[in-house]
């Protein structure tokens, strides 16, 4: 049970970082961005909120099997496919995490308005330092709000693992998977102590998410 | 050219800018005009906020934009002091600050960063954010703050309009002394003719997006042909060196050019300059210098131009015997007939009052 857990702590935060690194800047983008091409962007980060999951994975499951566009690269690094694996689990929930990270952010951004970055420019900041010195700061709430609900959904996804990830000890067997399995084999008592964990957590996610919406919105004019 | 040369041009739906106008390399332009004549777009195009459908623009003889040039606004050297402050809320005084200071490059030094919190008097509130800040103290911030960044050109968007009266009383002499100290252009944007009037040295008068004049701030203001001739409290702008007090009568001699006038009250200092404000209600004109009056300033003048300024009323540009500078008197279409005043005309101005402008010394 500890491996389970472990595993999905991993793949919960690794998810995490990466979104981070690509849904930051691409909430950043769309937030400032007015043109068409953010419009169908923003459209296809927010497909994971309506697709079934089962969708996802399926188109998932083809495009990182052996036969998908990513396999003539998968060799050099001593992988033959990524279905099944915990790397091919770590970017189907990057993907399935996405909107998550970047509706949060966007919205933190958004809500700065142009007169910081105005103000900034004409204090000499290029944009890459108005970024990290202005912007970053201004919607630390957004962002922070975005890692931990990022952090809280893969926690608890299920379709798109069981689609993509199978069942796999110690290499793509999550939580939500195990209680699934337990409740399966009548294992009724461990599915019980893992589901009320997981309830505890997301109970606990959505009330800090909140605290701090709350203080950030107190700390801005 | 050095100082400021720029041209701007720009088409919106609801408004055109085709403005051209040039600012010399020190001391402080005014930009006024109505809402709405496009002074404020002006001022951010020239920080490169906004970008003009054509544009030209050089400080100093460095272009800055062209026809194929568009210097990125972070490049620019400007210190931008907004009407709504626009501190960084997440950054404290001291933060705000050394936002500028780290990126204004070598020239900036740590004394420097003493002078300037002492000048605009933010000893006490550098660790305050500026949520906590009055409307006041919030401006004088965003001022430090502007001049930390070592700009090369100040401008200054109607940096009053946000605050009460107060907080305006409050912040002026600070305003004052950086318009005094610098030695780079300032401009300077208003639609309060006292406030520019105090400050400005030049003017660009604007109107519907053109420039409808520009030149200096005394030979515009006696101008019979702009607008500002023609408001109620029009009047003239002269520069007046205080000379010897009189203690017993409480009155301060001051010359204008080889002029002597007399003042109420303790002006300053011998040979400080001050600006005043002569209002052409306040100038009455006589045929010879009146012997019994109460009224203690009367100067020789030649009439320069007689127009109608409004029913039954006549503006009248008069010229200083021996100087350029100029007075303007409003009188009655009678008594200009009763006197059969024409240009070109001696006559004596009968001045019956004067205000200071501007309290604070110039140097």
């Amino acid at each position: 049970m500890l491996e389970v857990v472990t595993l999905t702590l991993e793949l919960a935060g690794l998810t995490t970082l990466i979104l981070i690194v690509i849904g930051v800047p691409l909430g950043y983008w769309l937030a400032r961005d007015t043109g068409f091409v953010s419009a169908v962007v923003s459209a296809i980060v927010a497909l994971p909120l309506v697709l079934p999951p089962t969708v996802l994975g399926f188109y998932l499951l083809i495009a990182l099997g052996p036969n998908g566009p990513l396999a003539s690269l998968l060799p050099y690094v001593g992988l033959r496919t990524l279905a099944f694996s915990f790397p091919g689990l770590v970017i189907g929930s990057v993907i399935y995490s996405l909107p998550f990270m970047v509706q949060p952010s966007r919205n933190g951004f958004a809500a700065i308005g142009k007169e910081p970055f105005e103000a900034a420019a004409t204090l000499r900041a290029s944009p890459r330092d108005t970024f990290f010195s202005v912007a970053l700061p201004l919607a630390r709430g957004g962002v922070v709000t975005g890692m931990i609900l990022s952090f809280a959904h893969t926690v608890g996804e299920f379709g798109v693992v069981l689609m993509i990830g199978g069942n796999i000890p110690g290499e793509t067997r999550v939580l939500s998977i195990a209680i699934f399995d337990m409740v399966e084999q009548g294992n009724w008592g461990e599915a019980h102590m893992m589901s009320a964990g997981l309830l505890g957590f997301a109970f606990l996610v959505i009330l800090v998410t909140g605290l701090i919406e709350r203080r950030a919105g107190r700390r801005m004019p | 050219m050095t100082g400021l040369a720029a041209h701007f041009r720009l088409a919106r739906k609801d408004f055109s800018i085709d403005a051209r106008f040039e600012a010399p390399e020190t001391g402080v332009t005014g930009l006024f005009g109505p809402s709405g004549s496009g002074k404020t777009t002006i001022l951010r195009m020239i920080a490169g906020l906004e970008k003009p459908d054509k544009g030209w623009l050089s400080l100093n003889e460095r272009i800055w934009q062209d026809e194929g040039r568009f210097m990125k606004p972070h490049r620019r050297p400007v210190g931008y002091v907004f009407q709504d402050s626009r501190l960084f809320p997440h950054l404290d005084v001291a933060g705000n600050l050394d936002f500028a200071i780290r990126r204004a490059g070598p020239a900036e030094t740590p004394q420097h960063r003493d002078e300037v919190i002492g000048m605009f008097g933010l000893d006490r509130l550098m660790e305050h954010r500026p949520a906590t800040l009055s409307g006041g103290e919030r401006q004088r911030v965003a001022m430090a703050r502007a001049l930390l960044s070592h700009p090369r050109l100040m401008l200054m968007d109607e940096p009053l309009a946000s605050l009460d009266r107060q907080s305006r009383r409050e912040i002026l002499p600070y305003l004052e002394s950086l318009a005094h100290r610098l030695s780079l252009p300032i401009l300077y944007v208003s639609h309060d003719l006292a406030e520019i009037e105090r400050f400005a040295d030049h003017l660009v008068l604007m109107e519907n997006g053109r420039v409808t004049a520009a030149g200096p701030l005394a030979s515009l203001a006696a101008d019979p042909n702009l607008p500002l001739a023609r408001d109620a409290e029009a009047g003239a702008v002269v520069d007046a060196v205080i000379g010897s007090f009189d203690p017993v009568h409480d009155l301060s001699a001051c010359h204008i050019g080889p002029h002597l006038v007399l003042l109420p009250g303790r002006l300053g200092g011998k040979g400080e300059t001050r600006r005043l404000r002569v209002r052409a209600g306040d100038v009455s004109i006589a045929l010879q210098r009146a012997e019994n009056t109460s009224i203690l300033n009367i100067l020789p003048c030649e009439i320069v131009s007689l127009d109608e300024s409004g029913p039954g009323q006549v503006l009248a540009v008069l010229r200083l015997e021996g100087t350029e500078i100029h007075l303007l008197s409003r009188i009655t279409k009678r008594s200009r007939e009763a006197l059969a005043l024409v240009s070109g005309l001696g006559v004596q101005a009968q001045i019956k009052g004067m205000s200071l402008i501007d309290p604070e010394s110039k140097t």
